[in-house]
């Protein structure tokens, strides 16, 4: 008799699902893109283009002979159409007939698609006080900023350049938090990876701005493939931010990213993800299949690695962000907003593994699933036994749309230390017809109801993003959602 | 201002109106009380476009069809329903939902939108004529707010959002008397010549605090008697059952 417990679907409301996609535009755009295939010749042609030294080519080599030998991972609740290897382009750049010594010499139709996205490369740079590197399919395009964070000793470029300019660096930390036998992506990154960004803060230097990256792929039938490296040396803090777009494409595009950050003593690495790859279509057609591996080593005492992420696109995403506390007192943080709508799947968490002594991990998880989506949280904290005193809490809340999509929470706990304990809490809710009904008879319409209600759901994540891409993220998980209650 | 005529109603093919009449006119407070299971909710959540019901008959809103309107528009012609039940929404502050609230009417008026500082006066104001406590606003929306504070908040944001028609859904219910004497002031403080109120109760006692010009007694489906302050009185003494 109650009406507030009829959970029929509103067909008014599951019209309003199908939403386009802002970011689906293509730039044309030449470039060279090498034929689709995969095999040692790619490689060293990869390692050639990009003028590499011989220890660069060699791990390349054995990441590449590690990989032939592993199996794609069948992975938990994850239906991935068969990727065909052989059929990716593993390198694909603008063509430019000199590389760009200056944004002035960089072709404008790229700087035009930067400033669809709303990436702030030019004078909004300034504005932001925000320092961009700019992946665009494989290269990396520009680099702003770049003479201020030199002042400061803090070097930020593109992997590319660093290799060159910094190859003792490199050498050293490589490969060091995430090995190429780490796993069936990692690996295959580690092989074909063209680009991405490197940072090194200095010992004791507070980075003066946030350092931002935007990755955008744009030729049909690449991969994107970038690696970012991140150094925090001793008593340094830093704060680095990555976007992602990608147009509208049929079939599905693979993204395997790799990211190693290093804390040492008394460092502090805050890194921030605002994914929006192109999710698909409504029906699941398209997308990008997102498999990521993110890991951050504190390996100094009293250091500290938090990451937040803001993950609204991609068919599928996996990825967890881990932290690997081996300092004493270090501390690691996760902080994850995961929107999943339509036909979209995400299996996302993190991995805590304490090590030192008197380490504190905090886990904070919002799951947002609507239309068709199913979303994973899977986590692992693991405790050694030496150490002792340590901490972690973990909440996982999930929020459901509509009644056709799924939330599944599988938290991993390992304590091997009496002296540690471990907290998990979990929750599991759904937007009522009442709460909206509630905003509506306050003048709101359904869309900003949602978009209301949601916000307030994921704010403990929001509040850790910086200033100026809370807002950004804010409107993300309205669009993200609009309509997407039955 | 609102004029009901021949209003039916059913939800799972129950009917709950059975053909209701009702006029109000600016300025007028109308109560309405009835027995549990009388229709009384339902007429409120007709009203402000709960969904849901199957309806029939006519609402005009000053000589508008109502019932064409949805939701939010009602609430930008004017119309607010103080809930009986006002729902949680954790992790929006009280002032962020009044503050979109107010700015989404403004905007669907084709009025200027409040910015930051204009609101916080505003809110300020308010709670200041109402007596209430502003820590209230601070805090996530209805969440963990005892029975008296959330029919305050609906009471305050009742005063912000300044409607036409106010329609109190037994909002005395599970207050005490000392709540439920703040919240019949602040009722009081709001009245005026333009304004109107449709309040449904089941008690005598709210009106010896809020005094209105009409009260109807609202029985299976249909009001079955019309009257004055007096009718409210009497129904106490003779009860629900017996009053024909």
């Amino acid at each position: 008799m109650d009406p507030d417990n009829n959970q029929v679907s509103n067909p008014e409301i599951d019209n309003l699902i199908e939403k386009n996609y802002e970011f689906g535009f293509t730039t044309e755009i030449e470039s060279e893109t090498i034929p689709p295939g995969l095999n040692e010749d790619v490689i060293r042609l990869i390692s050639k283009k990009k003028d590499e030294p011989q220890f660069l080519l060699d791990w390349r080599l054995k990441a590449f002979n590690h990989w032939l030998k592993l199996k794609e991972p069948k992975w938990g609740k994850l239906k991935i159409d068969e990727i065909d290897y052989q059929n990716i382009s593993y390198f694909s750049a603008p063509k430019l007939e000199n590389a760009p010594k200056s944004l002035d010499e960089v072709d404008p139709k790229l700087l035009e698609t930067y400033d669809k996205l709303g990436i702030p490369l030019h004078e909004r740079a300034k504005l932001a006080g925000v320092a961009v590197d700019a992946v665009f399919d494989s290269v990396s395009v520009a680099t702003t900023f770049k003479k201020k964070l030199a002042e400061a000793g803090v070097i930020f470029s593109s992997f590319s350049e660093a290799v060159k300019e910094h190859p003792e660096l490199i050498k050293k930390y490589l490969g060091k938090v995430v090995p190429y036998r780490d796993n069936y992506f990692a690996a295959l990154n580690a092989a074909v990876f063209s680009d991405g960004s490197f940072v090194y803060i200095p010992k004791g230097v507070r980075c003066p701005m946030e350092l931002s990256t935007y990755f955008r792929i744009n030729e049909a039938n690449t991969g994107q493939f970038e690696r970012t490296l991140i150094v925090a040396d001793e008593g340094s803090h830093v704060s680095y931010l990555e976007g992602c777009t990608a147009p509208m494409r049929d079939e599905n595009q693979l993204h395997a990213a790799n990211v190693e950050l290093i804390a040492l003593d008394d460092a502090e690495i805050k890194y921030s993800t605002v994914q929006n790859w192109y999710p698909g279509d409504k029906d699941g057609v398209g997308g990008i299949y997102n498999f990521v591996t993110k890991r951050g080593l504190c390996k100094g005492k009293n250091s500290k690695i938090s990451w937040t992420q803001v993950e609204t696109g991609s068919a599928i995403t996996w990825k967890y962000p881990s932290c690997i506390l081996k300092g004493d007192n270090s501390v690691g943080e996760f902080y994850s907003i995961a929107i999943t709508n339509n036909h979209q799947k995400a299996d996302t968490g993190t991995k805590m593994i304490h090590l030192g002594k008197n380490t504190k991990s905090k886990i904070i998880s919002k799951g947002i699933s609507a239309g068709n989506s199913d979303m994973m949280y899977r986590g692992l904290v693991d405790i050694s036994s030496k150490a002792d005193n340590s901490r972690n809490f973990t909440q996982c809340d999930s929020l459901l749309m509509g009644n056709k999509c799924g939330a599944h929470t599988i938290p991993y706990i390992k304590n091997k230390n009496l002296k540690s304990n471990i907290e998990h809490e979990a929750t599991t809710s759904k937007i009522s017809d009442e709460q909206l009904y509630y905003c509506n008879q306050r003048g709101l319409n359904q869309e900003e109801a949602v978009s209301l209600i949601v916000n307030g759901f994921c704010k403990e994540v929001l509040q850790q993003l910086p200033m100026e891409f809370a807002v950004e993220a804010q409107k993300l998980v309205g669009i993200s959602l609009e309509g997407s209650v039955g | 201002m609102l004029n009901i005529e021949n209003l039916k109603a059913k939800i799972d093919n129950k009917e709950i109106l059975k053909g209701l009449n009702l006029n109000i006119k600016p300025g007028e407070v109308h109560a309405i009380m009835g027995p549990n299971g009388s229709g009384k909710s339902t007429l409120s959540n007709i009203l402000s476009g709960k969904k849901g019901y199957e309806v029939n008959g006519t609402v005009s809103f000053e000589g508008e069809n109502l019932l064409e309107l949805e939701t939010e528009e009602r609430a930008h012609k004017g119309i607010f329903l103080a809930f009986q039940y006002p729902l949680e929404i954790p992790g929006v502050n009280t002032n962020t939902f009044l503050k979109t609230s107010i700015n989404a009417i403004k905007k669907a008026r084709g009025e200027k939108e409040l910015d930051a500082i204009e609101f916080l006066k505003l809110i300020k104001q308010k709670s200041l004529e109402l007596k209430f406590d502003e820590k209230i606003l601070s805090r996530q929306l209805n969440v963990g707010f005892s029975g008296g504070e959330k029919k305050k908040n609906e009471i305050l944001q009742m005063s912000i959002l300044d409607p036409k028609l106010s329609i109190l859904d037994e909002t005395d219910s599970g207050l005490d008397i000392d709540a439920l004497r703040i919240v019949s002031e602040g009722v009081n403080s709001l009245r005026n010549n333009k304004k109107s109120f449709l309040i449904i109760t089941h008690y005598q006692r709210l009106l010896d605090y809020i005094k209105p010009d009409f009260v109807h007694v609202l029985k299976n489906g249909q009001i079955i008697k019309s009257g004055d302050y007096e009718l409210a009185k009497e129904l106490e003494k003779v009860g629900y059952e017996d009053f024909n």
